[in-house]
C-alpha cells in the first residue's frame, strides 16, 4: 500500500475559491480512482494562495484483475446481432462461450481484464481532473489551451516515493516544487507528503489552511492582549485572510483618533472590506489600531510594513470621515425630499411614498401592540432617511447603522433611533428579532408594506425565484409576532396597508395563505406537525397568527394523550359517515337534535354530553384556553366510543337515521370549536 | 554619438518622471517596443489601440507605454489629495503572456526602489471587466503593504472575441506609484522633476490649475448639445469609416480600421463628458454604453481583416 502526494502549483488563486477547490480536487481524483477499480485508504487536501495538494494513502500497485461476462443473442439469432455482439466485446465467435438457460442457448462473451498499474491510473486520472477542473472562473495564458483559475505552472505528482512523470497540455508532473514566493530558498524535490510538508514548513509555507487561521487568530489575540486590548473577531475576514498568505505574520498599526469620531461599525466595514484588516477594542469601544496580516517575515519587524498600512488606512479612514461629517453636519430632515426621487419599484412608486404609508401602517400596529403612537410615526418618518446619505451611498451595508447614528447625533428618542436600524430585521431564520415595541412597529410594518405591494402588483414568489425576499419577510413578521407574543390580526392590517387593493377579499386570503405555509414551515423547523396547522388554518378567518400557535400547541398536547388518539378517531369516523350520508341524501345535516326520537341509552348519553361540553368548550374558546377546551373535548371520548359500539347510525325508521346523523354532526360541530379533525393524519 | 548618461542615475523613489523613465528603460530591455502615449481622449491605458487592438490576433506584441487617461467625474477642482480628472497610467502589455510575467512585473517593481524583502507584496483577485470594449479578463490587484500599485490583467475576451494567444496587461497609477514611492500623502506635492530647492516642479506646479480649469469644464461649461452632437458624429463617422474601408486594405482585407477606431474612443470620451454634466439618465445611460460597444466590436471585427490583425495573404497559397 501506498501514499500518493499531488500538488497544482499555480499563480494566486482567488482566497474564495481555495476551501471548495481543495475539496473538488479530493472529491474528483478519489472519484477517478473508484471508477477505475483502485482501493485507497486515507484522503486529505490542503490549500494555499498559490496550491492545492492532495495527498491518499493505502493505494495497492495495481487495481484487481476483472472478469467480466457478457450475455450475448441465443446461438440462432440473426447474423446481424452477431455481429453487432461480436464488434462490441472485440471478440470472435470461436472465442465466445455458449452458456445454457431455460430459453435455450446463448453466446456468452468472457473478457479478462488484467488490473492496471496504480500509476498509469493515477497520471490518467490527474490529466482527467486537471483538464475538468471545475473552477467557478476560469482563464487561458500565454498560448496555452488549458483552462485553470490562473495560470498553473507545475504539477507534483508522487507515488511511492517515486515521481509520475507525465504532460498534461503542457505542464509537465514531477516530484519538484517551490516555496514562499519571496522567503523560500530554491526549487526542490520530495519523496513522500511528510518531507514535503516539512520541507514546505522550511521554506516559509505552512501548508494547512486551518492551521494559517489559527496562527493568525493566536497572533492577534496575543497582540492586542500585550497592549491590554482585544481582538474584534470575524470567521469570515480570518478564513480570508489565511486564504491571502502562505506564511502569516501579524502586525499591528496605529490611526488617528480622530477617526473615532467615525461609527464603529464603519470603521470596523472600512477596515475589513478593503484592507482585510481586523479591528481591536478596549472593552466594548473601538481603539485607533488596527491589525494586519502579511506574507513576509522582514528584517525591521514590520516596520515599513506598517507604516505602508498605515498610509493606505489613514487615506481610506479620512474618506468615511469626510462622508460621515457631512452626514452629520446635514440634518435627516434636509435627506426626506431627496428619498422622493428614488425609485423603489416601476409600479411601486418611489421610497419617499414607501415612508408615506410606513408612517401611517406602523401608527396603527402601534396602536394595537402597545407600543408609543408618536415615537413610532417619528421612528417611521425617518427610518429610510440614510438611503441618502454619503456614508450608505459608500457603503451600502451601512443602511439602518448610519440612520441609528445621526438619529442619535440629532437628539432623537432612543427607541427611534434603535428602530431606524432595527426595522430591517430579522434578516434571516437566525438573526435575532427586534423586542423593543417601537422597533417591532415599525419592522412589521416595513414587511407588511413590501409584501402586500408585491402581491398588489402579482410579483409574488415562484418556485426558487424570490428576487424581493419576500418569504423572508413574512418570516420576519411570523417571527417577531410569536417570538414577542404580540396579538395582530393580519387581515386588517392587509387591508389598511393598501387600501385601494385589498379591498378584494381574493387577495386578502391569498396572502394570508401565503403566511400559513410560511408558518408551516417556521414550525415544521420547530418540530410541529404542519397537518396541525393546516387543521386550524381550514377553520377559515384565522389570521392570528399568535391564536393559530396557541391552538396547534394545544392540539399536539391532547393529541399525544389516549383520549386524544381515541377522540380524534371517533370524530373522524362520525365525519366520514357523514360525508357519505349526506352525499347520498344530498343534504347537510345541521346539529338539530330530536330528544324525542333518542331512544337507546348510549345515544341519550351522548346528546347529553355534547351539550354540556359544546356550550363548555365555546365558552373556553372565547377566552383562548385551547388546553381546556381540548380537555372539555375529551370528555366526550367515552361517549362517542359507546355510542359507535352501541348504536347502528342508519337505523330501518327514517327519522330515527336523520335523527342519528344530526347527532354526528353536533360531535362535528363541537370539534370545529377547535380545529377541522379531518385534516389531521393518523 | 551616444548620449552620454553616465553622469546622472535615475531615482525613482525622489522624482515623479524618473519612475516613468525607470518604467520605460525596464521594460524596453525586455524587448518591449516603447511607445509614447496616444493622441485621443481616453478613459485608461487599455483604449490605446497598441493594447485593445493588438491583443486580437495572431502576432505576438510587446509594448509599453504611458498613457494621460481623462475620467471626467473625478474631478475634485484640485481640492482631493488623492483624486485626478486627468492622470498617468503606465501600461506594459507582452503577448502571448511569458510565463515568467509575475517575476518580471516583481522585478520592475525592485527598478523603482521597492525592495521585496521589506515590502509585503501581494496579489488579491480582481476580474476586469469593460462593457464599453465587450471585453474582460482575469487577474488580480497588486497590493504593496496594502495599496493598490498595479493592475495585472490576462485578456480573455476583447469585443467579444477570444484572445488567442493571452495578453497579459499590466496597468501602473503612476501618481499613486509615485506618491508611495516618494512618501508623500497628497498628489501635488510630489516631486515632478527631482529638484531640490529653487529646482524642485512640483505635481501641483504642472497640473493644479489644470485640474481646476478641467474641473469647471467637465461639470459645469461643457456645452452638452453640442457634446450629443459630437457624440452622434463621432458614432456616424466611425461606422461610415467601416463601411468605406472593406475590402480596401493589405490582401482585400479592412483598409481603414485605426481611423474608425480613434472616432469609437472619441464617442467614448464623449459619453464621460455627458455623464459628469449630469445629462445622461439611469435608462439612457446603458443605451450609450451599448452603442459605444457597438463600435468597438465592428473595430475589432475589421482589425481581424487586416495585417496586423492577423489576416493572410489568400492569393498567394491559391497561386501555389
Amino acid at each position: 500500500m501506498s501514499e500518493l502526494l499531488l500538488e497544482l502549483f499555480s499563480e494566486e488563486i482567488p482566497s474564495r475559491m481555495q476551501k471548495k477547490a481543495g475539496e473538488d480536487l479530493a472529491r474528483l481524483v478519489t472519484l477517478g480512482l473508484k471508477e477505475a477499480g483502485l482501493d485507497f485508504g486515507e484522503v486529505r487536501h490542503f490549500e494555499t494562495p498559490r496550491r492545492l495538494c492532495l495527498t491518499v494513502d493505502g493505494i495497492p500497485k495495481k487495481s484487481s484483475d476483472v472478469r467480466e461476462e457478457r450475455k450475448g443473442p441465443r446461438i440462432d439469432a440473426p447474423e446481424k446481432a452477431l455481429e453487432g455482439f461480436l464488434r462490441s466485446t472485440g471478440l470472435t465467435l470461436e472465442e465466445c462461450e455458449i452458456h445454457d438457460d431455460k430459453k435455450g442457448q446463448f453466446y456468452v462473451a468472457v473478457i479478462d481484464r488484467e488490473g492496471r498499474t496504480a500509476e498509469s491510473i493515477i497520471s490518467e486520472v490527474v490529466t482527467n481532473v486537471v483538464r475538468n477542473f471545475p473552477w467557478p472562473k476560469s482563464m487561458r495564458w500565454g498560448t496555452s489551451r488549458l483552462r485553470w483559475v490562473r495560470p498553473l505552472h507545475s504539477i507534483l505528482c508522487v507515488f511511492a516515493g517515486k515521481p509520475l512523470k507525465f504532460i498534461v497540455d503542457g505542464v509537465a508532473a514531477d516530484n519538484k516544487t517551490q516555496g514562499h514566493r519571496f522567503l523560500g530558498g530554491r526549487e526542490f524535490a520530495v519523496k513522500n507528503f511528510d518531507e514535503y510538508a516539512s520541507k514546505l514548513e522550511k521554506n516559509k509555507v505552512i501548508l494547512d489552511p486551518a492551521k494559517r487561521a489559527e496562527i493568525i487568530l493566536k497572533d492577534a489575540k496575543a497582540l492586542a492582549k500585550k497592549k491590554k486590548l482585544a481582538l474584534v473577531e470575524d470567521e469570515g475576514l480570518l478564513a480570508e485572510a489565511a486564504g491571502l498568505v502562505e506564511w502569516p505574520v501579524v502586525l499591528m498599526g496605529t490611526f488617528d483618533k480622530a477617526f473615532l469620531d467615525v461609527p464603529s461599525e464603519v470603521l470596523i466595514g472600512t477596515l475589513k472590506s478593503h484592507q482585510k484588516c481586523f479591528s481591536v477594542r478596549k472593552g466594548k469601544s473601538l481603539v485607533n489600531k488596527f491589525i494586519l496580516v502579511s506574507n513576509l517575515e522582514t528584517g525591521d519587524d514590520g516596520a515599513e510594513i506598517i507604516a505602508g498600512n498605515e498610509r493606505v488606512i489613514r487615506a481610506r479612514l479620512s474618506d468615511a470621515k469626510f462622508f460621515w461629517d457631512n452626514d452629520l453636519a446635514r440634518p435627516l430632515d434636509d435627506l426626506l425630499p431627496k428619498l422622493e426621487e428614488i425609485v423603489f419599484h416601476a409600479k411601486l412608486g418611489t421610497v419617499g411614498e414607501r415612508v408615506k404609508r410606513l408612517e401611517s401602517l406602523s401608527g396603527l400596529i402601534a396602536k394595537q401592540i402597545g407600543a408609543d403612537v408618536t415615537l413610532t410615526k417619528e421612528a417611521a418618518k425617518y427610518v429610510k432617511a440614510d438611503l441618502v446619505s454619503e456614508t450608505v451611498y459608500e457603503a451600502p451595508d451601512m443602511q439602518g447603522i448610519a440612520g441609528r447614528y445621526l438619529a442619535l447625533a440629532e437628539g432623537k428618542d432612543e427607541s427611534v433611533a434603535a428602530a431606524i436600524e432595527e426595522h430591517y430585521k430579522p434578516l434571516g431564520p437566525t438573526d435575532a428579532v427586534p423586542s423593543e415595541p417601537v422597533s417591532m412597529a415599525v419592522a412589521l410594518a416595513e414587511k407588511i408594506d413590501i409584501l402586500t405591494g408585491f402581491w398588489a402588483i402579482d410579483e409574488k414568489p415562484t418556485g426558487s425565484k424570490d428576487p424581493f425576499a419576500l418569504r423572508r419577510a413574512a418570516l420576519g413578521v411570523i417571527r417577531i409576532v410569536l417570538e414577542n407574543g404580540l396579538r395582530l390580526p393580519l387581515k386588517d392590517l392587509f387591508k389598511e396597508a393598501r387600501s385601494e387593493f385589498f379591498s378584494e377579499e381574493k387577495l386578502v386570503n391569498d396572502l394570508l395563505s401565503f403566511f400559513a405555509d410560511r408558518l408551516k414551515v417556521y414550525l415544521r423547523d420547530q418540530g410541529a406537525r404542519h397537518d396541525l396547522i393546516d387543521a386550524v388554518f381550514s377553520l377559515g378567518g384565522q389570521d392570528d397568527l399568535l391564536m393559530i400557535v396557541k391552538r396547534v400547541e394545544a392540539l399536539s398536547t391532547f393529541l399525544d394523550t389516549d383520549d386524544g388518539v381515541n377522540l380524534l378517531a371517533g370524530i373522524k369516523r362520525a365525519e366520514n359517515i357523514l360525508r357519505i350520508e349526506e352525499k347520498k341524501d344530498k343534504t347537510r345535516y345541521a346539529a338539530e337534535v330530536n330528544e324525542d326520537l333518542l331512544k337507546v341509552a348510549q345515544e341519550k348519553a351522548l346528546n347529553k354530553a355534547i351539550k354540556s361540553v359544546s356550550k363548555k368548550v365555546t365558552s373556553l374558546i372565547k377566552k383562548e384556553d385551547f388546553e381546556g377546551a381540548m380537555s372539555e373535548l375529551s370528555k366526550l371520548r367515552r361517549p362517542v366510543d359507546a355510542f359507535f359500539d352501541g348504536v347502528i347510525v342508519n337505523d330501518e325508521a327514517a327519522d330515527v337515521r336523520k335523527n342519528r346523523l344530526a347527532l354526528l354532526a353536533a360531535i362535528r360541530g363541537a370539534a370545529l370549536g377547535i380545529a377541522r379533525f379531518g385534516k389531521i393524519e393518523g | 554619438m551616444a548620449l552620454n548618461m553616465t553622469n546622472r542615475t535615475l531615482q525613482p523613489t525622489k522624482s515623479f518622471q524618473d519612475l516613468i523613465l525607470t518604467l520605460q528603460l525596464y521594460w524596453a530591455e525586455q524587448g518591449c517596443v516603447v511607445l509614447q502615449p496616444y493622441d485621443v481622449e481616453v478613459g485608461a491605458g487599455t483604449f490605446h489601440p497598441a493594447t485593445v487592438l493588438r491583443a486580437l490576433g495572431p502576432k505576438p506584441w510587446n509594448a509599453a507605454y504611458v498613457q494621460p487617461s481623462r475620467r471626467p467625474t473625478d474631478g475634485r477642482y484640485g481640492e482631493n489629495p488623492n483624486r485626478l480628472q486627468h492622470y498617468y497610467q503606465f501600461q506594459t502589455v507582452l503577448k502571448p503572456s511569458p510565463p515568467n510575467i509575475q517575476e518580471l512585473y516583481l522585478k520592475s517593481l525592485e527598478a523603482i526602489g521597492i525592495d521585496m524583502s521589506s515590502h509585503d507584496i501581494r496579489f488579491v483577485e480582481d476580474d476586469w471587466e469593460s462593457p464599453t470594449l465587450g471585453a474582460w479578463g482575469l487577474g488580480w490587484e497588486v497590493w504593496c503593504d496594502g495599496m493598490e500599485v498595479s493592475q495585472f490583467t490576462y485578456f480573455q475576451q476583447v469585443g467579444g472575441f477570444d484572445c488567442s494567444p493571452v495578453m497579459g496587461e499590466l496597468t501602473y497609477g503612476l501618481e499613486r506609484l509615485a506618491m508611495y514611492c516618494q512618501g508623500v500623502d497628497n498628489v501635488y506635492e510630489l516631486n515632478f522633476n527631482g529638484g531640490e530647492g529653487e529646482a524642485r516642479v512640483n505635481y501641483g506646479d504642472v497640473f493644479l490649475q489644470a485640474e481646476q480649469e478641467y474641473s469647471r469644464h467637465n461639470f459645469e461649461y461643457a456645452n452638452t448639445e453640442k457634446l450629443f452632437q459630437h457624440f452622434k458624429d463621432a458614432a456616424a463617422e466611425c461606422n461610415s469609416l467601416l463601411e468605406q474601408g472593406k475590402g480596401t486594405g493589405t490582401y482585400g482585407g479592412h483598409g481603414c480600421v485605426l481611423p474608425a477606431y480613434d472616432q469609437c474612443i472619441k464617442a467614448s470620451h464623449l459619453f464621460n463628458l455627458l455623464d459628469a454634466r449630469g445629462v445622461i439618465s439611469v435608462t439612457e445611460r446603458q443605451s450609450y454604453i451599448l452603442q459605444v460597444r457597438d463600435l468597438a466590436k465592428a473595430c475589432c471585427t475589421a482589425w481581424l481583416e487586416t495585417e496586423a490583425g492577423g489576416a493572410e495573404p489568400v492569393e498567394a497559397e491559391a497561386a501555389e
